[in-house]
């Protein structure tokens, strides 16, 4: 039996299409990641796996349970962790997880048990009894994760994990989500809007757009189909260059975002020069020159012709930003 | 539905409950305010028929009126709920949304009675006319369902304001109207026609009534239909309640 299945998931916001027929097979044991822009649909498909918003159109099936006719069962196999906080502030952390572990029926001797068990993993031992208001953002982090397995779920879902936090505190989670995926055995479905994280924690990732899975497969081979390395060139008129370079037999892609160019080379060492050397030809200047191994943003630019990153910072997303900085 | 998440979401409210000193205090003030100057200040020129003194008068009005204001405000508990993404931990938890409105309408309702007792106590200090031990279980009684009609009336329309700038503002163009018509301050008895019939569609009068009744042995209605009615409006609140929650979202 598949941890989770979706056929054809779909959602509309007032004739706006969140998610759009999403098919989507996770295996037991998976460590799955959606990669994508904000806006891209993620939180919208998350909060109808987890059953709080019904779908307008499709299926999906959690553990085993359709999550529009069997929500309670669904809802016993999963834990969660949203993107916005949801703790309460004026309990102390283990109220919280308190108050978790009865509203999902947990004994009091498991309880207690359990309480000590997570927040030893998350290493919240000694703020145990500090009112969560007092807890830094990480630390908040960290006690929802713990919050969310506690009552030992089949399921995980992980959604944007690490937004806006710290490096350290970032490689912190990673290890937590890691060790419940190896350890606890359970199965993660995390969405995040980083590169990095999907290339370093998922199994396989699905890239989706405006509502819309646009390739899945595991990182590597995700990586490997752009076969070369990528070449980003600083030029002024990057559209002219673009028509230039994709004459040329050694350069297998163009793309352009905003000055940059991005090109998708073989033996970049030695082709490299001679693009520089065109520009130069032509009396332009290059004004800078990057060189790398193909990375996930790459697989996004290539099926979607934009960066990951262009799309943030509307309004309402700088809003909510501020709202979690001052939150957390 | 499960008694333990009931229990849990009670067991919430009366943490937040002990933990803010600030709020207990400042909802308490309000009603003494009224109490004590509008008692003094009125008691001095008003002549109740039947009733001995002002005070007496005005205190069980102003004991509903405790109740009222802090049963509809627990609704806001709520919409800091939702504002602060609590509330979509409570709504992925298994458990039914009615258990989840029924354990905020027993907090709700804990908190408004602890309030409505403490009031009762300062209105006695200042010499209003106190219940005898049994009357006291039939003032308990009252304040019982005063407090879970009105916490199910504000739970029932936090469900559907999200917005928490609107929902103080909704609540008080709401139950203003309902305490100037409830007799609290004057008996309706003597009131104009007109206004005497708006009244007896207020709820808030057949607590405020039976409280009277129980109080200083002064009432309109028989106790029992005074309990009756009340019982009748908390019930309906109630399932209001626990019908908008159902259909609630985060």
């Amino acid at each position: 039996m598949r941890a989770i299945f979706t056929n054809g998931l779909t959602r509309e916001f007032n004739g706006l299409t969140a998610v759009d027929h999403v098919n989507l097979q996770i295996e037991k044991g998976e460590l799955f990641g959606l990669l994508g822009p904000n806006g891209a649909g993620k939180t919208t498909l998350i909060h109808m796996l987890c059953t709080i918003l019904p779908p307008t159109e499709g299926t999906a099936k959690v553990a085993g349970f359709d999550v529009y006719k069997e929500p309670d069962s669904v809802r016993t196999s999963i834990g969660i962790v949203f993107q916005d906080p949801s703790l309460d502030n004026r309990l102390t952390g283990k109220e919280n997880l308190d108050f978790h572990g009865r509203v999902y029926g947990m004994s009091k001797t498991l309880r207690e048990k359990r309480i000590d068990e997570v927040l030893k993993l998350v290493e919240l031992e000694d703020r145990a009894n500090a009112l969560v208001e007092t807890y830094s953002s990480g630390m908040r982090r960290r006690l929802e994760i713990a919050r969310s397995f506690m009552h030992h779920p089949e399921i995980m879902f992980l959604d944007e994990p690490t937004l806006g936090l710290d490096p350290q505190t970032r490689r912190k989670i990673w290890e937590h989500v890691q060790m419940l995926n190896k350890q606890e055995k359970i199965t993660i479905l995390l969405t995040t809007h980083y590169m990095d994280e999907a290339d370093y924690l998922c199994g396989r990732v699905g890239i989706i757009d405006h509502g819309r899975i646009i390739a899945l497969d595991n990182p590597k081979k995700l990586k490997d189909q752009l076969e070369g390395d990528i070449v980003s060139l600083e030029v002024p008129l990057p559209k002219k260059y673009a028509e230039i370079f994709r004459r040329r037999k050694y350069v297998k892609e163009v793309k352009i975002v905003g000055d940059y160019l991005y090109l998708t080379v073989t033996g970049s060492e030695k082709v490299v020069p001679k693009l520089i050397d065109i520009v130069a030809r032509r009396g332009g200047k290059v004004r800078s020159v990057g060189c790398r191994s193909p990375t996930l943003e790459d697989v996004f630019i290539r099926y979607t012709g934009r960066g990951i990153r262009e799309e943030e910072g509307g309004i309402k997303e700088q809003m909510r930003a501020h709202v979690r900085a001052h939150m957390r | 539905m499960s008694a333990q998440a009931i229990y849990v979401l009670w067991l919430r409210d009366m943490k937040w409950f002990l933990r803010a000193k600030a709020r207990i205090i400042s909802t308490i003030v309000m009603p003494f305010l009224w109490l004590a100057i509008l008692g003094m200040g009125l008691g001095a020129v008003t002549q109740i028929p039947g009733v001995g003194n002002y005070i007496d008068f005005l205190a069980p009005g102003i004991v509903a009126m405790a109740i009222l204001f802090n049963a509809t405000m627990t609704g806001v508990s709520v919409l800091w709920d939702r504002q602060f993404g609590f509330l979509k931990e409570i709504l992925v938890a298994p458990v039914s949304r009615i258990s989840i409105m029924l354990g905020k309408t027993f907090g709700g309702t804990t908190t408004s009675i602890i309030q409505g007792l403490m009031l009762l106590f300062v209105a006695g200090l200042i010499g209003a006319k106190m219940p005898d031990p049994a009357g006291f279980f039939l003032v308990l009684l009252f304040m019982i369902l005063l407090g879970i009609g009105f916490v199910g009336l504000g739970l029932a329309i936090a469900s559907r304001i999200t917005d928490p700038v609107a929902f103080p503002l909704v609540i008080n163009f709401l139950i203003m109207p309902l305490f100037f018509l409830s007799g609290a301050i004057f008996p309706l008895g003597m009131a104009p026609e007109w206004l005497r019939v708006i009244a007896y569609i207020d709820p808030v009068a057949y607590g405020v009534d039976g409280l009277r009744g129980v109080m200083i042995g002064v009432s309109e209605f028989p106790i029992w239909l005074d309990l009756a009615i009340l019982g009748i409006f908390s019930l309906a609140m109630v399932l209001l309640g626990a019908y908008l929650f159902k259909k609630m979202s985060a």
